[in-house]
């Protein structure tokens, strides 16, 4: 079964149109960050977060009514299945820059829940299985944490791209490295910019997604540069766009069938994961769909306008690729595509 | 046909007994009561806060108050023995690591050196600010010991005053600097435990030079300024409202306390017992021998909690009360017998999972894996047909062998582990994609059904290698610069990266070999 017969796009004809896309999106994703900022949450930005659960469906108006401020800057909403009858409060400040203690606010929360008769809502100890009108869960971050996570994701990254950047021009070369964390960083873009757009907040798990994604768009990039490696010697008299396209052409089915699996357990941990890791599978799908689709047209593009036209030296590294006819007959498909667009 | 085919097979079932003895066994066991040897319950995979319920705390340790306390120590120790020799100069604390002593006159500054560099010269510069000014300097190498010892000493005593508050499992450990994190499974009233570990506790017995009274009243008696040795401290408890003036010095403190227990006093009120180490008692003796008939003042975190008279000499026993509560006294026997803190706490960052949170997580988290796995079982089976169930035991065992190894480790199963969970299974099936689809080329490029299995699964070594070695990469910098669950899912995608090379290769060619062995001229269902 094949889901593409002999595919033989010319991507790399694309390479520009699919450059200026990706910076019509990512320029229109800062300039939005830029003006209204990325919405940050909790973990970052500090501020306490009350989890209630209540005896009937709740009313979010009434509670964010009853907030102090009216609650200005409160962030109410729904938690979980609409049956738990569960509410998430957040306040974006906590005690601490009151000078009080650090749960101060957490608890004027509640205290204010009770003051307009949505209550009595128990305090403490939380709320055990079956039971009603009472606390699930609190989280309460002080102003100073969230800095000091955000320098760890910063490291976090750059390490990450460095490291990567590093092995790649060890095991390939220095152009599929720059190639291969140009298109990482136009996906972590990418998906930065479509949190931005759907307003999503940036928490511990969104973090570990868009690390996750560094991941997953180096993988698919590096399967497509090894099949590069191994053309390069197959098609020694071709140029370096020719070589391009047909590997990403061989590469096709494995690209589509391992994007749509993945997408399947992201989306199934989407809808069925929990409030908690829904930012964490929101920021992975789109990270999937980008890095499949930088892999395809940003990385190998940067390699065939970093390496030019000429005919390619085949690298030290690459396997013998007599020992394989594969090569060989994906040689085939690429001057068919060659002759195509000289034609 | 193929050689070694035994031997692999039989590695790996055994691989797979072994794992899943270690990791799926004890799970199931424990859910549904199976016996279980003590041993391998205690290697069971361990669920984090998030899942199983709990208080999270960090905290940081003001050092600050471990400096300034020994600088009023040192500084009330040059007082002391000044004064027997007739210096008596102004003596103030200049922040946290300094002190001055001002109006030293000239016939005494040379004594007043000899005895100031015997009591501080190993802790402390000297520098001369000139006409009989002094300003006494903590050394920066001491000041750093300090802290180090202020936040080893808090962690040490959190420890202890959390074993002792009966909590299974706790967690506390040193995280950056002087930042402690506590991990406090099972329980969900965070006040107490906030109230009882952030108590300094530090006890101290002090001589009353008078009060009780009002603020102002007892100022008044000193025409409005203390002498240096004096400290006016507010009463709490039923002494609450009132001041009393008291020597700054406490020669019996906390440290000397030897056993402290809840109990009540002679009005059947809860009170606190407690009883004094050996040195401890003779200086106890000591102070209420030379001071029968005045009052001694008992300060708790600087507020004196009673003030009784002393009528005889006491050594070694003695009780504290005044308006406890018996949870009140039963909390400070507590935390006195766990030591006083060196440093007052201040808390960064609270989290509390109540236990029906982490059950819902579990729920939403297994339910989200099965369907992952389930979705893409199906899709394999369709669109590679019976090679689709090579890579569905292979996906299996990549997993059996993942929780077990986490088991093993003792690495602790949290909410985005479970997510690592979920992209294992991605990666498991893309390496399975890699080489199937090399196969299938090959088999185009008219090779023989074992050459091609062969060469597939050689040719995507290579590729399988250099990507996993490159997510590893990246997760290896997640855990180093993640905190707490951040790092449960860089371990269980880094051991998911590890545990796929070898299903997926091993263990996916094995089962390839043994299908072609059996006949002679093999077809391949791909």
């Amino acid at each position: 079964m094949h889901i593409l017969k002999n595919p033989n796009f010319d991507f790399v004809r694309w390479k520009w149109h699919a450059i200026a896309l990706s910076w019509v999106i990512i320029g229109a994703g800062l300039l939005l960050i830029w003006k209204s900022g990325l919405p940050r949450g909790v973990e970052f930005s500090g501020g306490s977060i009350v989890i209630v659960k209540f005896a009937q469906t709740p009313d979010l108006d009434r509670i964010r009514g009853t907030l102090p401020n009216g609650g200005s800057n409160a962030i109410v909403q729904s938690y979980g299945a609409p049956a738990n009858n569960s509410v998430m409060i957040r306040v974006h400040t906590t005690g601490a820059e009151a000078g009080q203690g650090l749960s101060a606010t957490a608890d004027a929360t509640v205290a204010a829940l009770n003051q307009a008769g949505l209550g009595p809502i128990r305090a403490t100890p939380f709320c055990a299985p079956g039971e009603s009108n009472c606390i699930v869960g609190t989280s309460i971050v002080g102003p100073t944490v969230g800095a000091e996570l955000q320098r760890r994701g910063i490291l976090a990254t750059v390490f990450a791209l460095a490291g990567i950047l590093v092995y790649i021009a060890f095991r390939f070369r220095f152009s599929f490295a720059v190639g291969a964390v140009v298109a990482t960083i136009h996906d972590l873009l990418i998906t930065l910019a479509i949190l931005a757009f759907f307003r999503y907040e940036l928490s511990l798990n969104v973090i570990a997604a868009l690390l996750t994604l560094t991941g997953y768009s180096m993988n698919d990039t590096i399967v497509i540069f090894d099949r590069i490696r191994e053309n390069t010697r197959a098609m020694r008299r071709d140029n370096i766009g020719t070589i391009v396209n047909a590997a990403v052409n061989q590469m096709l089915d494995r690209t589509i069938i391992t994007g749509g699996t993945t997408m399947l357990s992201v989306v199934a941990l989407y809808l069925f994961g929990g409030e908690v890791l829904k930012g964490f599978a929101f920021t992975m799908i789109i990270g999937i769909i980008t890095g499949t689709y930088s892999s395809v047209f940003i990385a190998a593009a940067i390699v065939v306008i970093w390496q030019g036209k000429g005919p390619q030296a085949p690298m030290k590294s690459a396997p013998a690729a007599t020992a394989s006819p594969v090569a060989a007959g994906g040689g085939a498909v690429a001057k068919k595509s060659g002759k195509r667009r000289a034609s | 046909m193929y050689k070694n085919l035994r031997w692999k097979i039989l590695t790996i079932l055994a691989v797979l007994v072994l794992f899943t003895g270690i990791g799926v066994y004890p799970l199931t066991a424990m859910h549904y009561g199976w016996p279980l040897p003590g041993w391998l319950q205690a290697k069971a995979l361990k669920l984090g806060l998030d899942l199983k319920g709990g208080v999270q705390l960090t905290l940081r340790v003001n050092t600050d108050d471990a400096l300034r306390a020994t600088t009023v120590s040192t500084s009330e120790q040059l007082r002391e023995s000044l004064t027997t020799q007739g210096i008596t100069p102004a003596i103030n604390p200049n922040g946290a690591t300094a002190f001055r002593v001002e109006g030293v006159s000239q016939d005494k500054d040379a004594q007043f050196r000899t005895n100031a560099d015997e009591i501080t010269a190993e802790n402390y510069d000297r520098n001369i600010l000139g006409s009989g000014n002094y300003e006494f300097r903590m050394k920066p190498t001491r000041e750093r010991d300090l802290r180090e010892q202020a936040v080893e000493q808090t962690l040490q005593t959190i420890d202890r005053r959390v074993n002792a508050l009966g909590v299974t499992e706790p967690s506390i450990a040193r995280q950056q600097g002087d930042q402690i994190l506590v991990q406090m499974p099972g329980i969900s009233d965070v006040a107490r435990a906030k109230e009882i570990m952030g108590k300094t506790a530090v006890l101290e017995f002090k001589l009353v030079e008078a009060g009780p009274g009002a603020k102002d009243d007892l100022l008044k008696q000193y025409n409005g300024a203390l002498p240096g040795d004096m400290e006016l401290l507010p009463g709490s408890g039923q002494e609450s409202g009132v001041f009393y003036v008291v020597k700054k010095i406490a020669p019996v403190n906390g440290q000397d306390l030897r056993v402290a227990k809840p109990g009540l006093d002679e009005n059947n009120q809860p009170a606190v017992h407690f009883e004094l180490k050996s040195a401890g008692a003779q200086k106890f003796g000591k102070l209420s021998g030379d001071n029968i008939g005045r009052y001694l003042a008992i300060v708790l975190d600087n507020r004196v909690v009673s003030a009784p008279r002393l009528e005889g000499r006491i050594t070694d026993q003695g009780r504290i009360s005044g308006g406890f509560t018996s949870e009140s006294a039963n909390d400070l026997s507590l935390t006195l017998k766990s030591g006083a803190l060196p440093a007052s706490l201040t808390y960064l960052e609270e989290s509390v999972v109540g236990p029906t949170l982490g059950a819902d997580s579990i729920r939403s988290g297994l339910i989200a894996s099965a369907t992952g796995l389930g979705l893409i079982l199906m899709f394999m089976v369709m669109y590679y047909k019976l090679s689709g169930i090579n890579a569905i035991v292979a996906l299996v065992f990549n997993l059996i062998i993942l929780l077990g190894l986490m088991a093993y480790i003792g690495a602790t199963m949290t909410l985005p582990g479970i997510a690592g969970f979920v992209l294992t299974m991605g990666v498991g099936v893309d390496s399975n994609v890699l080489i199937f689809e090399r196969i299938k080329e090959e088999l185009a490029a008219q090779r023989g059904v074992r050459a091609a299995v062969n060469a597939g699964f050689n040719r995507v070594f290579l590729t399988l290698l250099d990507t996993h070695i490159a997510s590893l990469i990246s997760a290896a910098f997640l855990f180093q610069f993640g905190t707490g669950a951040i790092r449960g899912f860089a371990t269980t995608l880094s051991i998911g990266l590890i545990v796929n090379l070898f299903t997926s290769i091993f263990v996916s060619k094995t089962l390839f070999e043994l299908e072609l062995s059996k006949r002679q001229n093999p077809a391949l269902s791909i």
